[in-house]
């Protein structure tokens, strides 16, 4: 993984690819992570964005934020309009450009996974990223399948009563050349996933867990604590699969050690999303956790 | 149909092929660069057929087989909106699962051609020739022509792209036949060389569309929210603008096609025997071109009756109409293949003929109809029928007065039990 | 892309008078500020101590909209035209250097 040094030395002179004064909440992790994944893969990117924050902070026309091609796309079309601009290219024979979708987890996991999973299955060379804010935070905090569970939202105002999908694992399931997990409010690592996705030809998907503020309901300023949390008590787990071949973070795989690993109230009580759960409530998520850690472990 | 080696011709040939193979040829011969596609019945051997050029070697093109007509349409945005020259087929079902995406691609002015095998909409399930599948989205911000005969489809191909790559225009372009009564059914279709389409139809900018091009180079972003007091209303009036204005270009290109390949196409419309006609029915697609008939035999019997064809009904031919109107015919009957629940005659074309009828101030005699949903028969002898009841509202006043005469509207064939 | 005044940016946005003037589609152009002047939200400034700073650049790393500005040996600037104030500079800043200030009216 490259280094905090190595990152500002290769990094600090370029101009942002996606720049300041956007409509982004303060302490956005979502446009933390793009702000980083647009620097690894370059200027010669074209991002395709379904409908999400994304279509609200790149701006108000005519201005926008992005110094690279952005298309705001529909809903359940990420994957497809990407698919599009990738064979586009490929059939007018313009050769390295990076095709960049950039969703939310409802345009992931909910009204976009059937034009996923058969990008993906199509070889579709291109690097889908999906920023998991677990909810529909654009429209006002509503539940989506990537929810965490007992998290209250505006459609789940006692709770939501299962748990997330799996939406990295779903993917994995296709055998494409590259899947990576990590958290929005680690650069080095945001940086490290898109570096190393855009060396490889075929699909790509990265899953990035992007704390909210406003729909977690944290203060602002602790939005990297909350990723760091999630790492440390297991809640999410970083690996990635490269041509089959599984290797989990080495962060994670210290965590994998429950002996090691947070117990989940660090994580639940710092946000007001989860109110106040019942002991068995806890219990729930602790089981939930374990159980996914020990599965993990066991692939290892 | 024999298996040619080498389909790129030096010279015209005439083949022997269904409606969808029309199609396929039609998207080959315009050398599209991308065809994204899912199967749906009446559509499929036009995909099928793409499949044999591209994988044959014949086609150079991208071919996306896509999991869904949602994707289909989301597919050729991004592809188009990197310059290629991109083509897709549906019906029915699938046109209307892609709803959503064709806004996407008129609001973005993507010059995307499109054909249609159109078919009944379910439930219950029905796959044979009706309109009600493109009548439904044709507010879309789409051009919407019919062929009525299997060269016209290949034709309107090469004329469509021209148009809808029309720097003026940039629109995108249906074309629109019936299901298996002109997707399946086999008639010679003249396919010229390669060189004089080529001529005809030159490839698209290399640097993209003008107004929208993803490239690294010259960054744009596209698609962005606009406030209620920005332009948003004049972007939409430019759609309107652009398709109402499309019509010179229209026939301006069936002129330039005609000097090209000899085949004469007569414009927004079809005027059969109209000039002198007192009785006119106004209709669309292949039943159109099956009322010459009627209007033939009918004409034997001195009657003076004639068929004005829809060739288009978006852009809509208010102009011709309007001709129409002041050419001293009294009594019209217009023909929906499709429906309109509940609008005031149930079928949309007919509704927006008598509003046009009305700004005319002429008074007119009218009956709307639908007729042949789902893919039943309509006889020639009951075409015959359609006008001797025009006649009789020309010449007594009479509507009539049997129990398909529903909400002011013939439904034609509709079961009355006797 | 050019570092340039914030306010320039204003100049590059055509304007138009009637829809005749208007291309096919509404295009948007990549500049800083596409919502306007964000610094406006900022209830708490962060404020750089050059004394503690050990230049090491993370606040520059860890800022969600990249209004840090930041060349190696030097103390990072703060573009406050645009910084929100969400703090996470402070929060990240391995010398506590960073000291977030209330705005005044």
């Amino acid at each position: 993984m490259v280094t905090v040094k190595e990152l500002i030395q290769i990094e600090s002179n370029k101009p942002e690819l996606f720049q300041c004064g956007s409509s982004a909440c303060a302490g956005c992790a979502s446009v933390l992570a793009l702000r980083w994944a647009l620097k690894a893969l370059g200027p010669k990117t074209v991002v395709v964005a379904p409908a999400s924050c994304a279509n609200v902070y790149i701006g108000i026309w005519p201005k926008a934020s992005s110094a690279v091609p952005y298309v705001n796309m529909a809903f359940a079309a990420g994957a497809s309009a990407a698919s599009g601009v990738v064979a586009g290219y490929e059939a007018l024979g313009k050769k390295d450009i990076n095709v960049l979708t950039w969703a939310g987890d409802g345009g992931t996991v909910d009204i976009g996974i059937q034009a996923l999973s058969g990008a993906i299955e199509r070889s579709t060379n291109f690097i889908y990223a999906c920023y998991d804010n677990e909810g529909y935070m654009n429209t006002g905090t509503q539940r989506s399948s990537s929810t965490m569970k007992h998290t209250k939202t505006t459609t789940t105002p006692t709770g939501k009563g299962m748990h997330k999908k799996d939406i990295a694992q779903i993917v994995a399931a296709h055998d494409i050349p590259y899947v990576a997990t990590c958290v929005a409010t680690d650069p080095q690592e945001v940086y490290t996933v898109f570096s190393e996705a855009k060396e490889i030809q075929g699909a790509k998907f990265i899953h990035i867990l992007s704390p909210c503020a406003p729909g977690w309901r944290f203060a602002a300023s602790r939005t990297t604590e909350m990723g760091d949390l999630a790492v440390k008590t297991g809640i999410f787990l970083l690996w990635k699969q490269v041509d089959g071949e599984l290797t989990v973070n080495k962060r994670t795989l210290k965590y994998l050690d429950k002996s090691k690993r947070l117990p989940v109230e660090a994580y639940l009580n710092e946000q007001g999303r989860f109110g106040s759960l019942r002991k068995d409530q806890i219990q729930d998520l602790q089981d939930w956790v374990d159980r996914r850690c020990d599965k993990l472990a066991r692939r290892v | 149909m024999s298996k040619i080696k080498k389909t790129e011709m030096d010279k015209e040939q005439t083949i022997i092929m269904s409606g969808n193979y029309a199609s396929a040829w039609g998207a080959k011969c315009s050398r599209v660069k991308v065809v994204s596609a899912y199967p749906i019945t009446p559509q499929t051997t036009v995909v099928e057929k793409l499949a044999d050029f591209v994988e044959g070697g014949e086609l150079d093109a991208r071919y996306i087989k896509v999991e869904s007509e949602h994707s289909v349409m989301a597919s050729l945005v991004g592809s188009s909106m990197t310059g290629a020259r991109s083509f897709t087929a549906t019906s029915g079902q699938g046109l209307l699962y892609m709803t959503e995406m064709l806004h996407w691609v008129s609001s973005s002015r993507l010059p995307i051609v499109t054909t249609i095998a159109s078919r009944g909409i379910a439930p219950p399930w029905n796959i044979w020739a009706e309109y009600t599948d493109i009548l439904s989205v044709r507010d879309c911000g789409w051009i919407i022509q019919f062929a009525s005969t299997h060269q016209e489809i290949f034709d309107s191909i090469l004329m469509g792209y021209k148009i809808a790559e029309n720097e003026g225009v940039m629109l995108p372009y249906f074309i629109v036949y019936g299901g298996f009564t002109q997707s399946h059914t086999s008639k010679p279709v003249r396919i010229p060389p390669q060189k004089d389409i080529d001529s005809f139809l030159p490839s698209p900018p290399e640097k993209g569309w003008s107004h929208l091009n993803l490239d690294p180079e010259n960054p744009i972003t596209h698609g962005n929210l606009l406030m209620p007091q920005q332009e948003y209303l004049d972007f939409r009036f430019l759609i309107h603008d652009a398709m109402m204005k499309s019509k010179k270009v229209i026939q301006k290109t069936i002129t330039e096609f005609k000097k090209s390949f000899k085949r004469n196409y007569s414009g927004l419309t079809e005027n059969y025997k109209c000039k002198d006609a007192d009785v006119v029915l106004i209709s669309y697609g292949a039943l159109a071109e099956q009322s010459k008939i009627a209007v033939d035999e009918l004409r034997k019997q001195g009657k003076k009756v004639g068929l004005f064809k829809l060739r288009y009904i978006r852009p809509f031919p208010n102009e011709e109409l309007e001709e129409l109107f002041n050419s001293g015919v009294k009594a019209i009957g217009i023909a929906d293949q499709g429906t309109a629940f509940g609008n005031p005659t149930g079928g949309p074309i007919s509704t927006e003929v008598m509003s046009l009828l009305r700004l005319s101030g002429k008074k007119i005699k009218v009956l709307p109809y639908v007729w042949g949903l789902g893919g039943r028969d309509v006889t020639v002898d009951e075409q015959i029928h359609v006008f001797n009841q025009l006649i009789t509202l020309k010449n007594k006043n009479q509507y009539p007065t049997d129990d398909t005469f529903q909400h002011g509207t013939v439904w034609m064939g509709l079961k009355t039990g006797v | 892309m050019k570092k340039d005044d914030p306010k320039s940016t204003e100049t590059k946005c055509p304007v138009y008078k009637s829809w005749r003037e208007l291309p096919h589609v509404p295009i948007s152009r990549g500049m800083k500020g596409s919502i306007g002047e964000t610094g406006d939200w900022r209830t708490y400034r962060p404020e750089i101590d050059a004394k503690q700073c050990s230049k090491c650049g993370i606040c520059y790393v860890y800022c969600p909209d990249g209004v840090i500005l930041f060349q190696e040996g030097s103390v990072p600037s703060i573009d406050y035209t645009y910084c929100k104030g969400c703090g996470i500079c402070k929060v990240k800043c391995p010398k506590n250097a960073i000291e977030m200030i209330r705005e005044r009216e």
